[in-house]
C-alpha cells in the first residue's frame, strides 16, 4: 500500500516537465530537491542528536573542490565528486574522531561543528587566488551548451530528473538506516552513552559511521547545488548562516519522518520567496532575523516539525477517544 | 574465573578503591556489601572497564582486563547492571533488550535470534516482551528488571548487579533475591551482587565481602560476616542493621551477636 503510494508519487513528480510548468517553477522544484536531499543529509545524522551546526563544511568541500579541480586542471566533475566527497569523509572523520573519542557531546559537539563550518569559510576567503575568495567562482563553461561530461546543462528537465533521482537516493539512504541495526545502536547512544558502551556498542565508531555517511552526501548535495547554479560563493556553501538554515528547515519539516527534511526545504523556500516578493528584494539579514524567530516558535510549539506534528495529529484521530470505545455489554 | 588483586582506584587525592583482592569462582554468587561511598559501585566500574584502575589488575577467564574499554569487557563476557536505571528511553522495552542481545554478542547473531534472546530475557525477569510496551511506564522495580534483563540479553559468563537503589519495598526485595538466584540456576551465571544491606542477599549468596571506605574489611561465609566484629561495628548505630532479619533464614545465632 505504501509502497504503491510512493511508486505514484514518483511517477507524478517525474511526469512534471512534461506538463509545461515554465522555467520558474521548474526552478523552485529543482531547488526543493537539492534542498531537499541536503536537509535529508543533515537529518541522517541529527534525528539521532547529533546536532551538527556546521554541515555548511561538507557543502563547501564538495561544491568547491568539484569546481576547483574542473576550472583549474579540467578534471570531469565525475572525477572530481569521488575527490570532493573522499575528503568531506576525510574531514568528518577529523573532527568526529576526536569529539566522539573524548565525548564531546550535545552543545559542545554543535559548538566545534559550528567551528568546523566557519574554518572552511575562512579558507575557502583566504585562497582568493584560486577559489575567487568572497566574490564566487564560476564552474567554467562546457563545449557544448548540454555535456555530460562536464555534468553541465543548459535545460532544466535534465536536472531536474538527476535532481530527483539524487533526492530519491537520499531517501533511500534514510530509509536503510531507519531499518538498521544501527538505528537501535544510535538510539541508545543518544540515550545513554555508558549503558550503550556496557551492552557492547562501539559507540565511537557507531558515531563515526553515520557521521561520515551524513558528511559525504551533504558533500554530494553540494556538488549538485554547484553544477545546478553555476556559481557558488563561500557565503552560500559555507559558513554559519547556511549551516543554520540546514538544522532551522530540518526541525521545522520534521527530523524524525522521512519526507521531514523535504518539507522543511519546501517551507524555506516558500518563505524567502515569500519574502523576497513581499519586500522586493533581498534585505540582508532580514531571513536571518525571521528564521531565528520561526526556529524559536517551532521548538517551542512544534517540536516534532511540521511534517512530524501532522502526523502525529492525524493518528491521534485515527484511533479513537478512549470514550469512543464500545461499552461492555451488560 | 575472576581474580582481582590490589585493585585501586583514586580520584584526585581521594581513594575511593583501596587494593582490594578478592577471587571469584565459577557458578559463584558473591554478594558485595558496605554503606554509602564505600567504593562498592566504583569497583564494579573498574571490572566493567567504565573506569581504568590506578593500580592492581584484574584477570578474567586468564585475560588481563584492567583498563580495557566496556565494549570489550561485555564482549569477553562481563554484563553489568547501573545502580541507578539507565534505559534507553526511546526505545520500546523489548527494543531495550534486542540491542542488547544483538551489539553484546558483536552483532554475530542474527536479528530474529536477537530478539527472541531479548524475549528470553524479559520472561525470566517477568517483564512484558510485547513489542509496544513503551519503557515510560515502569516503576523503580521495573526499572531495575530491566537493567537485569539487557545484562543478561548480552549472554554474560559473569554478572555484575548493582541492586543497591532504595525504592524497592520488603517484597520487591525478595522478589530480585529469588531472580538472582533464579538467574544462576538456569544460566550458570557467576554474579557479584552490590547492596547497601545485608538483609535478603544473606539467604542468596555463597560469599559475602565488605567494603569500608575503599578497603577490604570481612570476607567469607553469609553467618560468619554478619559476625564479625569489624562488620557489626562499620553497620552498628545505622538503621540498616538487618542482619538480624537475615541470619533467620540462614540458621545461626549470628543475629543475636549482631545485635549485641
Ligand atoms: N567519578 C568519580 N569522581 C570522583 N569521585 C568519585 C567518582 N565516582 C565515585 N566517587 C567517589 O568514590 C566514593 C565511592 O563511590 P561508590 O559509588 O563506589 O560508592 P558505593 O559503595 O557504590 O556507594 P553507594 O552505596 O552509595 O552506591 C564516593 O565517595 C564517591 O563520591
Ligand atoms: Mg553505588
Amino acid at each position: 500500500m505504501n509502497r504503491l503510494l510512493a511508486l505514484i508519487g514518483v511517477l507524478a513528480l517525474a511526469s512534471i516537465p512534461l506538463l509545461d510548468i515554465g522555467n520558474y517553477y521548474l526552478h523552485l522544484l529543482i531547488t526543493i530537491l537539492i534542498w531537499g536531499f541536503i536537509y535529508t543529509s543533515w537529518s541522517i545524522m541529527g534525528r539521532f542528536g547529533l546536532v551538527s551546526l556546521g554541515h555548511g563544511a561538507f557543502l563547501g568541500i564538495g561544491a568547491y573542490t568539484v569546481t576547483m579541480l574542473w576550472n583549474q586542471i579540467g578534471l570531469s566533475p565525475w572525477l572530481g565528486l569521488p575527490i570532493g566527497l573522499g575528503l568531506s569523509a576525510l574531514v568528518a572523520v577529523v573532527i568526529g574522531y576526536p569529539c566522539f573519542r573524548f565525548r564531546i557531546v550535545g552543545h559542545y559537539f554543535a559548538l566545534v561543528t559550528l567551528a568546523l563550518s566557519e574554518v572552511v569559510r575562512l579558507t575557502i576567503v583566504a585562497l582568493r587566488d584560486n577559489t575567487g575568495g568572497s566574490l564566487g567562482m564560476t564552474p567554467r563553461s562546457a563545449d557544448t551548451a548540454n555535456s555530460l561530461y562536464a555534468l553541465q546543462f543548459a535545460d532544466k528537465e535534465t536536472f531536474f530528473y538527476i535532481a530527483l533521482v539524487v533526492w530519491l537516493f537520499g531517501l533511500w539512504v534514510w530509509k536503510k538506516v531507519d531499518r538498521s541495526m544501527s538505528r537501535y545502536a544510535l538510539e541508545a547512544i543518544s540515550e545513554e552513552e555508558d549503558a550503550a558502551a556496557s551492552v557492547g556498542i562501539n559507540v565511537t565508531r557507531t558515531k563515526l559511521t553515520i557521521t561520515v555517511l551524513s558528511a559525504v552526501l551533504t558533500a554530494l548535495g553540494g556538488v549538485l547545488y554547484a553544477q545546478y547554479q553555476l556559481y557558488i560563493n563561500p557565503e552560500t556553501v559555507s559558513g554559519i548562516a547556511i549551516s543554520l538554515q540546514i538544522v532551522f528547515a530540518v526541525i521545522a519539516g520534521g527530523m524524525y519522518v522521512q519526507l521531514g527534511p523535504t518539507v522543511g526545504a519546501v517551507f524555506t523556500l516558500m518563505l524567502a520567496e515569500s519574502l523576497r516578493i513581499m519586500v522586493g528584494h533581498d534585505v540582508h539579514g532580514l531571513d536571518g532575523t525571521i528564521y531565528g524567530l520561526l526556529l524559536v516558535l517551532f521548538i517551542i510549539f512544534m517540536p516534532k516539525g511540521i511534517l512530524g506534528g501532522l502526523l502525529s495529529w492525524w493518528e491521534k484521530r485515527q484511533s479513537p477517544p478512549p470514550s469512543a470505545k464500545p461499552a461492555p455489554a451488560e | 574465573m575472576l581474580s582481582v588483586t590490589n585493585l585501586t582506584k583514586r580520584f584526585g587525592g581521594f581513594t575511593a578503591v583501596d587494593r582490594i583482592s578478592f577471587a571469584l569462582e565459577q557458578g559463584e554468587i558473591l554478594g558485595l556489601i558496605g554503606p554509602n561511598g564505600s567504593g562498592k559501585s566504583t569497583t564494579f566500574n573498574l571490572i566493567a572497564g567504565t573506569l581504568a584502575p590506578s593500580e592492581g589488575s584484574i584477570s578474567f577467564l586468564g585475560q588481563d582486563i584492567g583498563g580495557r574499554p566496556p565494549m570489550a569487557a561485555c564482549h569477553l563476557g562481563i554484563g553489568r547492571t547501573f545502580q541507578i536505571p539507565r534505559p534507553f528511553k526511546r526505545l520500546s522495552i523489548l527494543e531495550n533488550i534486542a540491542v542488547a542481545a544483538y551489539y553484546g554478542q558483536n552483532g554475530q547473531i542474527s536479528r530474529t535470534r536477537a530478539w527472541e534472546q531479548a524475549e528470553e530475557a524479559l520472561n525470566l525477569v517477568n517483564l512484558p516482551s510485547d513489542p509496544k510496551s513503551p519503557v515510560d511506564g515502569l516503576g523503580a522495580a521495573g526499572l531495575k528488571k530491566l537493567e537485569l534483563a539487557r545484562a543478561l540479553a548480552t549472554q554474560p559468563k559473569l554478572l555484575l548487579a548493582d541492586e543497591s537503589l532504595g525504592g524497592l519495598d520488603e517484597h520487591e526485595m525478595e522478589q530480585a533475591a529469588d531472580m538472582l538466584s533464579l538467574i544462576r540456576r538456569e544460566k550458570n551465571i557467576t554474579i557479584i551482587w552490590v547492596e547497601h544491606i545485608m538483609g535478603v542477599l544473606m539467604r542468596v549468596v555463597d560469599r559475602v565481602m565488605v567494603l569500608d571506605h575503599g578497603e577490604k574489611i570481612a570476607e567469607g561465609l553469609p553467618r560468619e560476616v554478619a559476625r564479625d566484629p569489624r562488620v557489626i561495628e562499620v553497620y552498628l548505630g545505622s538503621e540498616e542493621i538487618k542482619i538480624a532479619d537475615a541470619q533467620g533464614d540462614a540458621g545461626g545465632d549470628a543475629g543475636g551477636d549482631a545485635r549485641a
